[in-house]
């Protein structure tokens, strides 16, 4: 053959086109693939398809290679004596000499040429040894253990435990439900010591309180003296905890988590819009643990946040249209509740009438609020802003949801400007008519009782009782965010959905149906919306940034729908972390 | 599969029209009845028959000391030879019940309990026996041998309500078990 390029193109070798490309041929299970240099062999073995056991490993945390359950089998083609030619297979690949011990996959990173066993005598026979060491001193209190039913441990007892054990001796004692931070419950005896917790603490949290004391079976997962595990972001260890060694206070005891539920939703309590599951068993929300996105949060999520449901099924919850009859309020129907909101608002001049719309809205409700402002005639339309502390992770300083889709379903540049006019209108008496949608004057936007009573009317909508309904002549319940479908943007721009995890309460509505129940009140005429989806449709129709998109297009993770400037902190650190090469991500 | 073929039985023309195998039965019939009236029927002894063939006079006699050790009346609740609730309310029992009888409402056991190191009971736990088929899967399924179902069998009730058990009721049936488990012992 003679020397011309494209004949030596021909030639090329198998390390060579992968080079070209920046990447690596590895043997994963004896099937050849190729990935970028550096990652880590457990996560080339994930990209593989290949399931490598671990404990310790978290792809968002180092790896201290711990726990040893990831040992698999290596081999690395071997080095040939001086002036020898490697020995090559028929496909270019050098052949593997297999090593005989073996090695952890968390912690190594992969070469050029590597092959890697995940199956075989030597890698089940480690696994098998690995699970016993492991559950020498366990408790096996299963039964108890809230992590039951998403415990590794459990599950790979299973795969690679003996059903028996050999180990004769005391089991180690070691402190059990230990109290170590208001949210988090303790218990040694369950620790596999695969230090997640500490690591999360240390790395992500930014607040290294736990640690190890103690050497050997006697190794103790503890809090530093006179510290307390009080982070906002402490429940996350719960969830990276692979056994129940750190359960949730809250949880706890609650309900098992084979009976539960998961519904991927997004969480509406700040700016950031974390991605999150809400768990549920019939229709009670018993937990929310965070989902991955690594455009939004990552794998975490903060407490606050967290814990932020129980008000959904509490007693303050409204259930029933409320119209008030001289002081107190009864119970009416929502045709009647409608029909008196209608006559009400019409019977003043427009200019009399202002909406004060909520940044917890979606921007389906949005888009109606402002279809009802235009079907009314006023231009007298605000949200209510709710800002707070930041933290330097994900807890935005801009606590409502959905600013960013505000700006843009209602086209402005500041959505909250005209509330301090419509507050001045009403104490001054040339607003008369209040329409206020899923918003607390009294407590959030800094009316008083004696200003509410200026009004002719005062219609609002709630999911809970407060001090602005007292006021209301008329109340209408609504939906709290685990019962209802829409979409939101968070202030990264990103279009995510939320979606109906429980059903509604009683008699509430969703708030979408309550708005356009209240426009076709107004105009008379006849329903032509019977799903979210037809208002998206006009959205996308008349917004340019929702061009061309449907609720289900928008998917779990969501859509970049708008480059607004903002850096969510933790994803800054966190790709910093990854761009260092600490991390896998 | 291999399939096998069967060949119809020949049957001659007595058979053909079972005219013989009527009297036969009518034999048989009447030599039972005979039986009865003089009060020789088999197992009349064991099953405490009342006179006449095996039956029993229910509810004046009752079968109650003739039910095998492996029969399954009512599940219900036992505490151990310590007095201690066995069931720490994992509710695999909820889990595996196949007509979902069994309604489980866990609490933590307060530090001050001389239980508290067991940290979890059930706060409620209700059977609801229009619902239980007996079938045994609860007592299958417990890691803490807790329930168990006893001879009970014998529920009425004016209402739905009242054939719910609750955790009272339960153990009122249960009683003590002495048994394996000691793993909440102070030394484990």
């Amino acid at each position: 053959m003679s020397d011309t390029p494209s004949a030596t193109a021909e030639l090329k070798l198998p390390k060579d086109l992968a080079a070209e490309k920046g990447l690596v041929n590895v043997q994963i299970d004896g099937v050849w693939h190729q990935f970028p240099k550096g990652t880590r062999m457990i996560e080339a073995c994930r990209q593989a398809q290949v399931t490598v056991p671990h404990y310790c490993y978290h792809p968002k945390l180092s790896s201290p290679g711990n726990c040893r359950m990831c040992l698999v089998q290596m081999g690395m083609p071997p080095r040939p004596a001086p002036g020898q030619e490697p020995q090559r297979d028929e496909n270019g690949y050098e052949i593997i000499g297999w090593m005989p011990r073996p090695v952890i996959a968390c912690a190594n990173t992969i070469g050029e040429n590597m092959g890697i066993r995940t199956t075989g005598d030597l890698v089940t026979k480690c696994r098998e040894g690995v699970m016993e060491f492991l559950l020498i001193n366990h408790p096996l209190d299963c039964p108890i253990c809230d992590q039951a039913g998403e415990c590794r441990l459990q599950e790979q007892s299973v795969q690679f435990g003996r059903g028996v054990s050999r180990f004769i001796d005391m089991k180690v004692k070691k402190p059990k439900n230990v109290d170590i931070g208001p949210r988090i419950r303790l218990d040694d005896e369950r620790c596999i010591m695969c230090s997640r917790c500490i690591r999360f603490m240390d790395e992500v949290a930014g607040d290294p309180v736990l640690g190890f004391t103690q050497r050997g079976t006697h190794t103790t997962l503890t809090v530093h003296p006179d510290r307390l595990l009080d982070s906002n972001y402490s429940l996350n260890t719960a969830d990276i905890c692979p056994v129940g060694a750190l359960t949730s206070n809250d949880f706890r005891f609650q309900m098992r988590v084979w009976f539960l539920k998961e519904t991927p939703t997004i969480d509406v309590n700040c700016g950031t819009g974390t991605n999150i599951n809400v768990w549920t068993r019939g229709n009670k929300i018993h937990r929310i643990t965070p989902r991955l996105n690594d455009e939004v949060n990552s794998a975490w999520m903060p407490d606050s946040h967290r814990l932020n449901f129980h008000y959904i099924d509490s007693a303050s919850r409204l259930t029933e249209p409320l119209a008030k009859t001289a002081a107190n309020h009864s119970a009416t129907t929502w045709s009647a509740a409608l029909a008196e909101a209608a006559s009400r608002i019409k019977a003043v001049p427009a200019a009399q009438v202002a909406i004060i719309a909520s940044g917890r809205m979606t921007n389906e409700e949005l888009f109606l609020a402002r279809t009802l402002a235009a079907e009314i005639g006023t231009t007298q339309l605000s949200l209510v802003p709710r800002t707070a502390e930041a933290d330097a992770l994900l807890v935005a300083a801009d606590r409502n949801p959905n600013t960013t889709g505000a700006k843009l379903v209602l086209e402005t540049e500041d959505p909250y400007a005209k509330l301090d006019s419509i507050r001045e209108g009403v104490r001054n008496g040339s607003i008369k008519t209040l329409i206020v949608l899923g918003e607390d004057l009294i407590t959030d936007a800094g009316f008083t009782a004696d200003d509410l009573q200026k009004l002719d009317f005062l219609v609002q909508s709630s999911v809970l009782a407060n001090p602005t309904a007292d006021q209301a002549h008329l109340v209408l319940p609504s939906a709290a965010f685990a019962e209802k479908r829409g979409s939101m943007v968070n202030l990264s721009g990103r279009l995510q959905r939320l979606n109906r995890v429980v059903e509604l309460t009683g008699q509430a509505h969703d708030d979408w149906e309550i708005l356009r129940d209240l426009i076709l009140a107004l105009t008379g005429e006849k329903n032509e919306v019977h799903h979210i989806e037809d208002i998206f449709k006009a959205i996308a129709e008349s917004i340019p940034a929702f061009n061309g998109l449907t609720l289900s297009k928008i998917g779990h993770q969501g859509t970049q729908i708008a480059e607004t400037g903002y850096q969510i902190p933790l994803l800054a650190n966190e790709r910093a972390r990854k761009a260092a090469g600490l991390i896998n991500g | 599969m291999a399939v096998v073929k069967l060949q119809r039985p020949k049957l001659n023309f007595g058979e053909k029209i079972y005219f013989g195998a009527l009297i036969k039965g009518f034999f048989l019939t009447m030599t039972h009845a005979v039986k009865s009236l003089l009060g020789k029927s088999a197992g009349a002894e064991s099953l405490a028959s009342s006179g006449l063939g095996v039956t029993m006079q229910f509810p004046e006699q009752r079968w109650d000391d003739h039910l095998p050790e492996y029969y399954r009346g009512a599940p219900a609740l036992v505490t151990d030879e310590q007095g201690r609730e066995r069931c720490v309310s994992c509710q695999l029992c909820e889990f595996i019940c196949p007509p979902k009888a069994i309604k489980i409402t866990p609490m933590e056991i307060p530090s001050d309990d001389p239980w508290a190191k067991v940290e979890k009971r059930p706060l409620e736990f209700d059977i609801d026996m229009t619902r239980c088929i007996y079938c045994g899967m609860c007592e299958e399924v417990c890691p803490e041998q807790a329930i168990y179902l006893r001879k009970d069998y014998l529920f009425a009730g004016f209402s739905r309500a009242e054939m719910v058990h609750d955790k009272k009721r339960l153990y009122e049936i249960g009683g003590v078990r002495v048994g394996l488990v000691n793993k909440w012992n102070e030394l484990k």
